[in-house]
């Protein structure tokens, strides 16, 4: 076995355009839940709807990169108005529910056979990457060195969707450390007292739902810039994944989400590459090659309920400051 | 340890209750259910099976010449190395199990049609079908000289409400042990899916790949899947509580324990979906509707339990102190209840029925390693429209999210339906927030 | 003195329960609640008067704080109206109702843990323009109003001896710093009306003089006081005038003193609530003289102790 190349994947996998795109997601989760206190377990439903809304219309009405982008964001914000709408006036778990319903409804929905024309049905849809491989600036060639060697396009959309990430982890810093953001956090203490000191906490709600959810939208464009849209991809469990990089990180920190998700991304490849490793070398023996696949989830699954009920902070959090008990 | 061993046999009573009363409603059921099932099942329409074809899947339909039914016509179901011949009894009825979901192929044999009648289309005698998330999927084959011979849309219905109701009661199994967990402890929890899995799995093993009786698999896999409730709370939540660890963090923890238990099964199980082997494959008419004997059985046992579920909450002293605990723990503390000791016997009492759902859902559909995970969301669907925290509550709602999904599918696409039912449980939570039969809260 | 006709200076006519006031902050009509079967509460009229501190007591269950909640728009009564400063407050959403100037505290303190104390003051402070999701990202925009309100907070933390706890988290606080907290966090808006629910409740003695002093000073300062309390001392020495409810009505009003003498207000305390402590009225109160006879009408007895208490309505 090539101890090299799995270590080089790993490696490879902290700058790759899905880890971006999961570090954006937990962004977005960490707004709803650390910052705001809101149970959304739909936000594969938000990447799915980004990532539908981008693709269609460029494929069915040509749009360019830019309006596509914004088809994106507009379609996260009527979700999160529909989504909202019914359930930031109820308890929080109601919050929880409805929104990873809301999300299985999506996949449903462009799954079902009758869209197949335009959502492409259980297949997904490709070939809508050249608006964006078009607008690429660097010009052909290889880039990087190490782990990290890119083409052209492969380094565009890492510039693309890490420069997202950044761009929101900014936004989410001015914010939070704006009285919007301690209004929000107030919220997340106790929206009673809150809505008791004259502030329109329903508003607010909405407001770090669909700040959230646009982060998530987003995520779904870059998650599929790459490569196609798949429905299968938009599964809870990608929800779960997600929460569980923002716990590794921290959910109330502005670095947490992006070195969760680059935690994830490493351990998922390098726990895949050891035990597939150790099977070819004859180490492990009783273990077949598909159900190495599956013991990286074991551990995924293990590990979020060790971190949550021994360091429930994260690791960027502050031990003081629990980012949890909402 | 008096104490200790009191709180084991209350355990033990709890368990050994639901077990007894399983088997013997089952037993009951079943001495009902044969019955008329061997006077009723459709004449003769089975063919001889080639293989262990032990489903419960059907492919079927009905063959009438204008309003006359069609006696001793064949139909050629084919798929997947899957030949079967079904012949239309005096009903002018056919059914064919099949033996997994999948694509099958449908042939009219237009020889055996009586003389006179012929297929109104004869260029059009092989129709696909895509038995996908349904058990039964009806085929036409309109015949005669212009008259179109239409599914009986009172007969499609009927049937589909029937599943529906068989679908609503063993989700009202699961949906209940989630009521009742959420009611005295306030944990939404994600490894109910799990638990419904673990029921199916372990009878699975202990049914078809072991094959003992039915009766001993099915109290191995209650014994078991109680242990798990145990377990759960023994080793798992009550040291959370004792932690002080806070109501969304345990729920984030369940949803762990419900990704590394799901992988687990899917480890030592595959990815394969596997068929059980319970016996009960004949076909029993109710009025114009044919549905198997096993979801008869289903619903008997199901309702059987349910009824017990309801006079133990509301007679026995354990089910009204769970009551007194879910409406307010603290004065039930104080008022003497041991509240740890109600939620174990809780989390015992949901994981039983979580299991008894498992087994009947793995009747009614299929066992993989992620049937539980898939109805997760209908089962939280029904509590919070039901009113969370209501054990009533939750079978109201399980009935209708189960008669729903099944119904909806005679007028949209069966791989909608599921996602209408979580559509209902938004509309309903805008319309009347605290659920169907929940209650308001005060606030302060 | 006159037998029949009992009188106030901030009443108009005869004191009684649901009776005018000179000056009402708040008038409510009608005002019912219903929780299952039970009425919880069920108001027909009652007037809280301006510039005054008001003590709505009763015993427990007796609908006290489901009617703060339904005046504050945190409830939704079935039926009712109700008025803050001759502006009707029906269906007017919670937040809306404190920026009329209506602010409340909570029974149990909604003090906001994870925040510092400085920062849970400040979220009391109202034209804070970078509470907008959009100026909030510009800096300038909102400095100046930070510096304004912080300033302020500070003054109040003082006087609250609360200062040197301004950087620590809230949940840090014991319970009765919380219960100041809160109170002074209400204060930041500058409100007409503070509404406190329990401000006593869970607090250590050595707190209470300097709370009771606080609410004191916050009619000198020309607010009005509407609190809901079960300790009988605390409502004999602050409040001007007492409110009782039972079993969800207005059963009786009128002066402290005069109150805690009513039949009606110790037949719905004993009554309902053997062991309260109706503080020093207890001693003088013979059980007996309790009289079946007593209803949510009946006018308060004659002789009163007024002399003893403090009126600074009529200084």
């Amino acid at each position: 076995m090539d101890w090299g190349q799995i270590f080089n994947s790993a490696a490879g996998e902290l700058l790759s355009p899905v880890t971006a795109a999961y570090a954006l997601a937990a962004i977005g989760i960490g707004v709803h839940f650390g910052y705001a206190g809101l149970l959304n377990f739909g936000q594969a439903g938000f990447m799915a709807i980004g990532a539908y809304a981008f693709v269609i219309p460029t494929l069915l009405f040509d749009f360019p990169l830019w309006a596509a982008l914004l088809s994106s964001v507009f379609a996260s914000i009527l979700f999160a108005f529909l989504l909202g709408i019914p359930t930031l006036r109820l308890r929080a778990d109601y919050l929880a529910i409805v929104t990873i319903a809301s999300a299985e409804i999506v996949r449903y929905v462009v799954m079902t056979t009758g869209l197949t024309a335009i959502t492409g049905g259980a297949s997904g849809l490709s070939g809508f990457n050249s608006t964006f491989t078009a607008l690429n600036p660097f010009a052909d060639g290889s880039y990087g060195f190490g782990p990290w060697v890119f083409t052209a396009n492969q380094l565009w959309v890492r510039v693309f969707g890490w420069s997202l990430v950044v761009l929101a982890s900014i936004l989410v810093f001015l914010l939070m450390r704006s009285p919007w953001g301690r209004v929000v956090k107030g919220i997340r203490e106790d929206e009673d007292a809150v809505r008791s000191l004259g502030k329109n906490v329903y508003a607010y709600k909405m407001q770090a739902l669909i700040l959230g959810g646009v982060f998530g939208s987003l995520a779904g464009v870059i998650y599929v810039l790459p490569r196609s849209v798949q429905p299968t991809n938009y599964a809870t469990t990608l929800t779960f994944f997600i929460w569980t990089m923002l716990l590794l990180g921290g959910a109330a920190t502005i670095l947490g989400p992006i070195v969760g998700a680059m935690i994830f991304a490493v351990l998922l490849t390098l726990s895949d590459g050891l035990i597939r490793g150790l099977i070819s070398a004859n180490i492990i023996t009783f273990i077949s090659s598909t159900q190495a696949g599956q013991v990286r989830f074991m551990i995924i699954g293990a590990v979020l309920m060790l971190l949550v009920i021994f360091r429930p902070q994260g690791i960027f959090g502050n031990k003081k400051e629990l980012s949890f008990n909402v | 340890m008096p104490l200790a061993i009191r709180h084991a046999s209350t355990l033990l009573r709890v368990v050994g209750a639901i077990i007894g009363t399983t088997l013997a409603a089952l037993m009951i059921v079943l001495a009902m259910g044969l019955a008329p099932a061997s006077a009723q099942t459709t004449p003769s329409p089975s063919p001889s099976p080639s293989g262990d074809f032990t489903s419960t899947f059907t492919i079927g339909g009905l063959i009438r010449d204008g309003d006359t039914p069609l006696e001793g016509v064949e139909v050629r179901v084919e798929g997947d190395g899957f030949d079967e011949v079904g012949t239309t009894g005096a009903d002018g009825r056919w059914v064919v199990p099949v033996p997994a979901q999948g694509k099958y192929t449908a042939t009219l044999l237009p020889d055996t049609l009586p003389a006179g009648v012929a297929p109104r289309d004869p260029e059009n005698i092989t129709r696909d079908v895509n038995l996908a998330t349904t058990n039964t999927v009806n085929v036409l084959f309109p015949t005669g000289a212009g008259t179109v011979v239409e599914s009986n849309i009172g007969a499609t219905i009927l049937t589909r409400v029937i599943y529906g109701i068989n679908f609503g009661l063993l989700l009202a199994l699961g949906a209940i042990g989630i009521s009742l967990i959420y009611g005295t402890t306030k944990l939404n929890n994600f490894a109910h899916g799990e638990m419904v899995t673990f029921g199916a799995v372990i009878f699975f093993l202990f049914s078809t790949v072991i094959g003992i009786p039915l009766v001993p698999a099915i109290a191995i896999t209650l014994v078991l899947s109680a242990f798990t409730g145990y377990a759960q709370d023994a080793w798992l939540h009550k040291p959370l509580r004792r932690r002080g660890v806070g109501l969304v963090q345990a729920m984030i923890v369940t949803i762990g324990l419900s990704i590394l238990v799901r992988y687990v099964i899917l480890f030592f199980l595959g990815g394969n979906v596997q068929t059980l082997n319970t016996g009960l494959t004949e076909n029993v008419n109710i009025g114009p509707a044919t549905i198997t004997l096993a979801s008869l059985v289903s619903m008997g046992v199901s309702v059987v339990m349910l009824i017990l579920v309801g006079l133990f909450l509301t007679r026995t002293r354990i089910g009204k102190a769970t009551r007194a605990v879910s409406d307010n723990a603290q004065l039930a503390a104080a008022s003497g209840i041991n509240v740890d000791r109600i939620i174990r016997i809780v989390w015992v009492l949901a994981a039983t029925l979580t299991g008894l759902s498992g087994i009947l859902y793995g009747i009614f559909r299929q066992v993989n390693w992620n049937m539980g995970f898939q109805i997760l969301l209908l089962l939280f669907a029904a509590v919070t429209l039901g009113g969370l925290g209501s054990a009533f509550g939750a079978l109201v709602g399980s009935l209708i999210i189960g008669i729903v999904t099944e119904v909806s599918t005679v007028w949209i696409p069966n791989d909608l339906r599921y996602a209408l039912a979580l559509v209902i449980l938004i509309l309903v939570l805008l319309v009347r927030p605290q659920g169907v039969l929940g209650r308001k809260e005060r606030v302060g | 003195m006159s037998e029949t006709m009992q009188t106030h200076p901030l009443v108009i006519g005869e004191v009684g329960p649901g009776c005018k006031k000179v000056d009402p902050i708040v008038v409510a009509d009608n005002v019912t609640r219903t929780f299952g079967g039970l009425k919880a509460v069920d108001v027909v009229h009652v007037e809280i008067p301006r510039n005054a501190i008001t003590a709505l007591i009763g015993p427990n269950g007796a609908g006290k704080t489901t009617f703060f909640n339904l005046l504050t728009g945190f409830d939704k009564p079935n039926t009712g109206t109700w008025s803050f400063e001759g502006h009707s407050l029906a269906r007017v959403p919670a937040f809306r109702v404190a920026r009329k100037g209506m602010v409340r505290t909570f029974q149990l303190t909604k003090s906001l843990g994870r925040l510092s104390v400085l920062q849970n003051m400040l979220l009391g402070a109202t034209k804070q323009p970078g509470e907008n999701i959009f100026t909030a990202l510009i800096k300038p925009l909102w400095r100046g109003r930070e510096q304004d309100i912080t300033a302020k907070a500070e003054d109040l933390l003082d006087r609250f001896k609360l200062l040197e706890k301004s950087s620590d988290y809230a949940a840090s606080l014991s319970g009765g710093q919380r219960k100041l907290l809160e109170m002074a966090r209400a204060l930041m808006s500058d409100p007409v009306l503070i509404m406190l629910d329990e401000p006593m409740a869970g607090v250590n003695p050595a707190l209470t003089q300097s709370l009771l002093g606080h609410v004191k000073q916050l009619k000198a300062d020309g607010m009005s006081v509407l609190f809901v309390e079960h300790d009988m001392h605390m409502v004999r020495h602050i409040s001007d005038w007492v409110i009782v409810m039972a079993e969800g009505r207005v059963v009786a009003e009128g002066p402290p003193d005069q109150v805690m003498n009513d039949p009606a207000v110790i037949d719905a305390y004993l009554g309902a609530h053997h062991d309260t402590d109706l503080g020093e009225m207890t001693g003088t109160i013979p059980v007996a003289a309790a009289p079946e006879t007593a209803t949510a009408t009946a006018t308060v007895p004659t002789e009163t102790t007024a002399a003893e208490t403090e009126r600074e309505v009529e200084k």
